[in-house]
């Protein structure tokens, strides 16, 4: 069962199309990650999920509720289903507000506010570390982990289905990084949720997500399940991704692959595979012919006419039939 | 109260407060402390200095000018209080909307201000009050036309700095209602600058209103106006000085008191440059 599906999306500023067809699937109770370099369209793509950027062609489902054809106020209830964390999580707090008013916040606009809804929320807060003193402090007397805090507990008390971190690590270091990414997890299990992740940091997106998508210049480039697609990439993007990335495992360094030139602006972008002009490996097939996402959705798939296997993995089910 | 002790400790803010209290206080009880009535003519002691019997002296008809100016504090704030907040809810709710509508209506709305600014305020004032004719409620409500766009050029900048920051998108994913988006998140922080910029123009309406006065469009004669006050004081400067220094001071006072209260208001407005006392 999917908790989201998003279907051929395409997000447009003007005449700048950020997004060009990206279609994700995120099961019930899986971390899947968005990954690329800054640029590539992937903020829009979260933007997007959580109402923030109206879609200009494709669709998304929630829970199996098509939001498109569903009537407008059944459409923003579905929308609370998935909640944003915030890249900068102080700076989605209302500065005016007390941290009491702020975790209030959702259960007042959903008209759900009663003493139990409020205890619930209480003890959550409580059982990440958020004491009682906090709650009438002002956002800028917090601190950042605090801060970051707080916004996951406004997020949580939406009772949302979905959460969309954007860059849930960005400017932490490591040891509150482990710290968040183990609270993210244990809530997961807790409260039945399901994560989108967006980050550029392949090293958390390894740890923590059950499949990954690979963006580039507004479209997905690889996806899979995160072991095997950090393992054997298809795509040669993923790989020079992947080679970026520092390891400190000998027996994992690879050969670094480098990539020449800028990332293409989107409004203009090249003929054929959107990656030739970077690619270490292109063809003159490349530079005509738009390479199509080939294998099972949800499974191993990539686009790309000269992929480094051969084969896109069958599905177990595949080989017994 | 915790936000009027910090306020009474910024610089100029016990100043500012002492001086719009009193202001205030004056204005209400302004028949119990006024020594003597308002327009009580004493043909015999015309022009006197100050002296026991009128402390501050008196004026052309004899009249005592402490008395004068204790009632004209209360045409002063009356009006200008009106005119505040009258021009301010308009400007905010203006401003505001202006900000947060499609781009066509916040352009009539943005030219409407500019029409309306680029009169000289007094002129445009007396041009109104010549065409709806004088008198105290037309005063007040076509001072507060004038005043709006302050107010709304203010608030609809301060609303497009903020509209797309990261706690107003997270309200929106919240679900909230766009009212909701705007009395509580979009007013509580733009109000502050407003805040300031109410009690800077106070002073300014005092001037309108008084200037209007000396032209028989606005707070007619005998009605004690620090605008009227002034005037006639302005007339007998060579025979007493007494009526215009007064009045002058007076003006001064509310003026500087408003002033520094906005400022010191500015910051006990902004969390962030609140001390933890």
């Amino acid at each position: 069962m999917n908790a989201l599906i998003l279907k051929d999306a395409v997000i447009r500023y003007d005449r700048l199309t950020a997004v060009d067809g990206v279609s994700l699937e995120l099961r019930r109770g899986e971390t899947l990650g968005l990954v690329g370099e800054s640029g590539c369209g992937k903020s829009s793509v979260a933007r997007a999920i959580v109402g923030l950027q109206p879609l200009a062609a494709g669709t998304l489902t929630i829970e199996g509720e098509t939001l498109q054809d569903a009537p407008a106020r059944r459409r923003t209830d579905l929308q609370r289903r998935i909640q944003l964390l915030f890249q900068d999580p102080a700076a989605s707090l209302s500065p005016r507000m007390t941290v009491r008013s702020l975790l209030a916040e959702p259960l007042k606009i959903q008209k759900s506010h009663s003493p139990e809804a409020w205890t619930r929320i209480v003890a959550l807060a409580e059982s990440i570390g958020l004491g009682q003193q906090l709650l009438s402090r002002y956002p800028h007397q917090l601190s950042g982990g605090q801060a970051r805090r707080v916004a996951l507990v406004r997020a949580l008390a939406a009772e949302p289905s979905i959460i969309v971190a954007d860059e849930p690590t960005a400017g932490l270091d490591i040891s509150i990084q482990g710290e968040l990414l183990n609270l993210l997890r244990t809530l997961r299990g807790r409260l039945g949720l399901s994560y989108l992740l967006i980050s550029h940091n392949l090293n958390v997106v390894g740890r923590v997500t059950d499949r990954v998508a690979v963006m580039y210049l507004g479209q997905i480039v690889e996806s899979g399940p995160t072991a095997d697609l950090f393992r054997n990439s298809a795509h040669p993007y993923t790989r020079a991704l992947l080679s970026a990335n520092l390891t400190l495992d000998a027996g994992r360094r690879r050969e670094r692959i480098v990539l020449s030139g800028e990332l293409p602006s989107p409004s203009n972008p090249p003929s054929g595979c959107r990656f030739h002009k970077r690619c270490p490996l292109a063809q003159p097939r490349c530079t005509r012919e738009i390479p199509v996402l080939q294998g099972r959705p949800g499974e191993r798939s990539f686009a790309c006419h000269f992929p480094l296997r051969s084969e896109p993995a069958p599905a177990p089910q595949a080989i017994a039939g | 109260m915790t936000a009027l002790v910090d306020l009474s400790r910024r610089p100029g803010g016990t100043f500012a407060l002492f001086a719009v209290t009193l202001l205030c206080l004056v204005a209400i009880a302004a028949p119990l402390i006024a020594p003597y009535g308002p327009n009580a003519i004493a043909p015999a002691s015309r022009l006197m200095d100050p002296s026991l019997q009128h402390w501050l002296g008196t004026d052309q008809l004899g009249r005592d000018i402490l008395s004068r100016l204790i009632f004209g504090a209360r045409v002063a704030l009356g009006i200008s209080l009106s005119v505040i907040a009258i021009s301010l809810t308009a400007g905010v709710a203006l401003g505001v909307g202006a900000a947060l509508s499609p781009r066509a209506v916040d352009l009539v709305i943005v030219g409407i201000f500019d029409i309306v600014t680029s009169f000289p305020s007094i002129i445009l004032a007396l041009a109104l009050v010549a065409v709806f004719g004088p008198g105290l409620g037309n005063v007040v409500l076509l001072v507060s036309i004038v005043f709006i766009p302050h107010f709304g050029r203010v608030a609809r900048a301060q609303t497009i700095a903020i509209r797309n920051s990261p706690f107003i998108e997270a309200e929106k994913v919240l679900g909230a209602e766009t009212w909701r988006v705007i009395l509580h998140h979009v007013t509580p922080n733009i109000i502050g600058p407003i805040f300031v910029l109410a009690c800077m123009d106070i002073p300014v309406v005092i001037t309108i209103e008084a200037g209007l006065s000396f032209l028989g469009l606005g707070v007619r004669p005998p009605l004690a106006s620090w605008g009227n006050l002034l005037n006639d004081g302005y007339t007998y400067l060579d025979q007493s000085p007494w009526l215009a220094t007064f009045s002058g001071l007076s003006l001064m006072l509310a003026t500087l008191g408003f002033a520094l209260l906005g400022e010191a208001l500015r910051d006990t407005l902004d969390p962030k440059l609140r001390k933890n006392l």
